[in-house]
């Protein structure tokens, strides 16, 4: 029997998503053509604000790649719309003149953005927020304009609006409603939203409406109808989408918002079904990507012959993915004679929370700031729990687990890509799943908008048992549960820049942390943002707060730099000037080869710094202390290589690196090692024609030889090999973990691998260059800010009697 | 007999750094001046009582300060040692007015 023929006209989510439901029931059923306008496989519409926020690339969104489509042996039409429908032929026309004749039609057109009917509304710079190729020209016009404008405060326009920020663009957000986001939150939580996006720098123009865009061909502003005017280069317009229907309403296919189908996404035409935005069901259209899943699999069945009980409609929620805010809603949102609520407002904090009840159940809710409880609510909606289960839960403190363990298996956790939790534990337990990176990569679920991620570790929990507590990982302090890889990947998901912003949107139980956590988020700040991150003095010890080491009487400590432990009798005279001049208490030869002026009062330090006119010695720095050399080939009758130069060479080159704890190198010209390279977190041994570089070795509280990472033949090979060493290890090692105990941790196997690609060698290298470029001598640097000078070093003198 | 306490001026609201320490001497005593994030001034004895590390060059998180000696932790309001160690320091009323940061000492 010849296959029967599906035609999908919608190459996107809603529609995918229904094949994919099919092809799992009835995997060589049908002959499947599929047209899209828009010229890319499926990719994940939602995601395209963070395409936009700069997290995330147009290909790392793909949901479907071109290779699916052909193992699936589906015939993809990219860029090719569906301009006609003969529903008694039972064929499409396209707009290239291509005909396909169908048994069964899926409609999946989506939606159109919706544009005002302005004045100008066809100018140049005049956008929607709605596909990839809009999302292009944004980043586009950010480069060579200034000023943009948003209509619309609703979910897309704020989405956009952070979107152009991260771009760089000014952003005036133009909106009807006297709040933000009116639809899916009440007043307290907009207000409070509007101000934590004021702080990030968006400007709003409340209760204002359009009445003209201007320009002559391109955009130059907007006029409202108050008579008041704007600037701007580029206008978003995010007023809201509108199902796209036009085929079915010319093809005859009764429409009424959207294509009216019944719980089977049938329309009122045999063998015609619709599905998604551009969906009615039971008088809804649903403009989010939640109902897909439901409705995807409603309607294979059908068209597979497998006999359910249909669609019954959806529970919204709606979440703002905007990093830094934490904005959750749900079913009603606003009280009316029927409700009651239960609310929490903190407006010091920033965190709202209300639950409506209707008829003692739970109707709907809005939070603000702290969203965690949002899926739990969603699912208690779902299932119509009363407000009782919803209070009792939380006054016997029911574990995130025992919540995860009464859902049904079919229930959803992950709504933005339809995971249930049979699914997930299924994966759990098949493959073997042990992290909740793992079930991501494996289910996808978490992976869109993160809401999910507390059920899914409380699946890991439910389903491993101790097994998953055993694995407990290790928190960056006691002021959160994160580990440093989870901070540092939300660091980076979220843009995050600031140390305190760090904590704040982290949910750290400390608001401003405590004397390990600040350190470690500044060091890890610099290491992501190289370029643009701005030491945080606040955040650092006092050491390297002031670039001395303070000594157990309040005193502080001058260690100048000495490239490779070589000096010089003008540096020397130098040293034993200051020395005088300001009574240093001791001199000292460091294990480091340098000098150590002892005793040194705070508010003498920049002079002492001034005096000496040398570089810092980084001796307080969690980053490159010294490099010992030996006399090396130059002097020494066992020498085989310049040992010094090589010294000063990677001392200049790395000289003022900051890495997780503190770095110390030798470099020795023969196996004697007298620079005692065994013993260093880098030791570089000369041979006769070539270079030994060991790695993680340590002579502190806990000795470690250290390991030989590579043989190589040139000085310059020794620099590329450390710089990679060096940058691998600022990567991945949590603060104040020492190579040693990072190499010991990660395994001197791994490491080895990982550098043994020259193409991994040289991105480690780059960046580690892009790192080094950054840095400033930090004594010089003070003598210079007064504003330091005063706030770091002054002491405030009152004399007695004085007044 | 009462006391008298001493209004002593240290210097302008600017010029004490938020979120760090500042070494103030009034005579013969060093006080440690903080201001905190919320621009609140506190002031506590300079030394730590564990073995008299300077305070005022510890790391300020919200409404305590870490000696930079071995790390204890001490209330910059109640001059109160936080668990699991114990002892206290001594604290001072600070005062501001027109922008003019004022101390309370003994005379």
């Amino acid at each position: 029997m010849p296959k029967q023929k599906l035609v999908l006209i919608g190459n996107g989510m809603a529609g995918i998503r229904a094949l994919e439901e099919i092809l799992k029931l009835k995997p060589d059923g049908f002959d499947i053509v599929v047209f899209g306008s828009e010229p890319y496989p499926n990719y994940n519409r939602i995601q395209l604000s963070k395409v936009l926020q700069g997290d995330t690339t147009v290909s790392d969104i793909t949901l479907n790649e071109w290779q699916w489509y052909e193992d699936n042996n589906i015939r993809l039409y990219p860029g090719e719309t569906v301009t006609k429908l003969d529903k008694k032929k039972q064929i499409v026309h396209t707009d290239k003149n291509k005909e396909e004749a169908y048994d069964f039609l899926i409609i999946a057109t989506g939606s159109n953005p919706f544009m005002l009917p302005l004045p100008g509304a066809d100018l140049e710079g005049v956008t929607a927020f709605r596909d990839i190729k809009d999302c292009e020209l944004m980043i586009d016009y950010s480069k060579k304009y200034k000023k943009a404008a948003v209509i619309g405060g609703g979910l897309l326009g704020l989405e956009a609006a952070r979107g152009l920020l991260n771009l760089g663009m000014e952003v005036d957000v133009i909106h009807i409603a006297d709040y933000l986001m009116e639809r899916q939150l009440d007043r307290d939580a907009g207000i409070l939203l509007q101000k934590e996006l004021e702080k990030q720098g968006m400007n709003f123009l409340l209760e204002k409406s359009t009445a003209q865009i201007t320009g002559k061909d391109h955009v130059t502003g907007l006029l409202f109808k108050d008579g008041s005017r704007i600037k701007a280069d580029l206008v978003v317009m995010a007023v809201g989408i509108k199902p796209n229907v036009a085929l079915a309403q010319a093809s005859g296919i009764p429409v009424n918002r959207g294509i009216v189908v019944n719980d089977f996404m049938e329309t009122e035409i045999p063998n015609i079904f619709a599905v998604g935005e551009c969906a009615e069901h039971r008088q809804m259209v649903y403009g989010l990507v939640a109902p897909l899943y439901e409705q995807g699999k409603a309607l294979a069945k059908r068209i597979c012959g497998v006999n359910d009980k249909g669609y019954h409609g959806s529970v919204l929620s709606t979440q703002l993915k905007v990093s830094g805010v934490d904005v959750f809603s749900t079913g009603k949102i606003n009280e009316d004679e029927e409700t009651k609520s239960i609310k929490m407002y903190d407006d010091w904090n920033g965190v709202y929370k209300k639950v409506l009840v209707e008829e003692g159940k739970i109707a709907g809710s809005v939070l603000f700031g702290n969203t965690k409880e949002g899926t739990k609510l969603l699912s208690l909606i779902k299932k119509g729990a009363t407000i009782e289960e919803y209070l009792e839960a939380g006054q016997t403190e029911e574990t995130g687990v025992d919540f995860v363990a009464s859902m049904p298996d079919d229930e959803l956790i992950c709504g933005c890509n339809g995971v249930s939790k049979g699914t997930i534990v299924e994966a759990i337990k098949g493959q073997g799943l042990t992290t909740l990176e793992e079930v991501k990569g494996c289910t996808n679920a978490s992976r869109s908008c993160g809401t999910c991620k507390a059920l899914v570790s409380d699946l890991l929990q439910y389903t491993l048992g101790d097994e998953y507590s055993a694995d407990q990982k290790e928190t960056v302090c006691g002021c959160t549960t994160l580990s440093r890889d989870e901070v540092i990947a939300e660091i980076k998901a979220k843009g995050l820049t600031h140390v305190r912003e760090v904590m704040n949107v982290l949910g750290w139980k400390k608001e401003e942390g405590c004397s390990k956590c600040k350190p470690a988020l500044n060091y890890y700040l610099g290491m992501i943002y190289p370029s643009d991150y701005v030491d945080e003095k606040e955040s650092r010890f006092v050491n390297e707060r002031l670039h001395a080491n303070i000594q157990k009487n309040g005193t502080f400590s001058v260690v100048p730099r000495m490239y490779g432990g070589v000096t010089n009798s003008s540096d020397l005279r130098k040293i034993a000037e200051v020395a005088d001049k300001y009574e240093v208490g001791l001199i000292k030869l460091t294990g480091g080869q340098r000098i150590d002026l002892l005793g040194v009062k705070k508010e003498d330090l920049p002079n002492i710094w001034a005096d000496l006119d040398m570089p810092s010695g980084h001796a307080y720095a969690k980053g490159l202390r010294t490099v010992k050399t030996c006399v090396g080939a130059n002097f020494c009758r066992f020498g085989t290589q310049d040992s010094i130069g090589m010294g000063i060479d990677l001392e200049k080159k790395f000289e003022g690196l900051n890495t997780p704890h503190k770095v110390k190198m030798g470099v020795s010209a023969c196996p004697r090692n007298c620079a005692e390279g065994g013993i260093k977190d880098v030791g570089v041994l000369g041979l006769d024609g070539n270079w030994e570089i060991h790695v993680g070795g340590n002579g502190g509280t806990e000795l470690r030889k250290a390991d030989l990472l590579s043989k190589v033949k040139t000085e310059e090979e020794v620099i590329e090999w450390v710089g990679a060493f060096l940058q691998l290890y600022r990567e991945s090692a949590n603060y104040l973990e020492r190579t040693s105990a990072w190499v010991e941790r990660v395994g001197l196997d791994h490491v080895k691998e990982v550098l043994a690609n020259k193409a991994t060698r040289d991105e480690l290298n780059e960046r580690m260059d892009e790192t080094l470029a950054a840095i400033q001598e930090p004594w010089s640097e003070a003598i210079k800010n007064k504003t330091l000078l005063k706030e770091l070093y002054e002491k405030v003198n009152v004399p007695t009697g004085s007044n | 007999m009462e006391q008298m306490l001493n209004r002593v001026p240290i210097g302008a609201l600017t010029d004490f750094p938020e979120r760090l320490g500042k070494t103030v001497t009034v005579g013969q005593k060093e006080i440690a001046v903080f201001k905190l994030s919320n621009g609140r001034i506190k002031a506590i004895e300079n030394k730590c009582p564990h073995r008299g590390g300077v305070l005022a060059d510890g790391m300020v998180s919200g409404e305590h300060v870490f000696c930079p000696m071995h790390d204890w932790k001490i209330s910059v309001v109640d001059g109160k040692v936080q668990a699991p160690d114990e002892g206290c320091v001594q604290t001072f009323r600070t005062e501001i007015e027109d922008g003019q940061v004022y101390i309370l000492v003994k005379d």
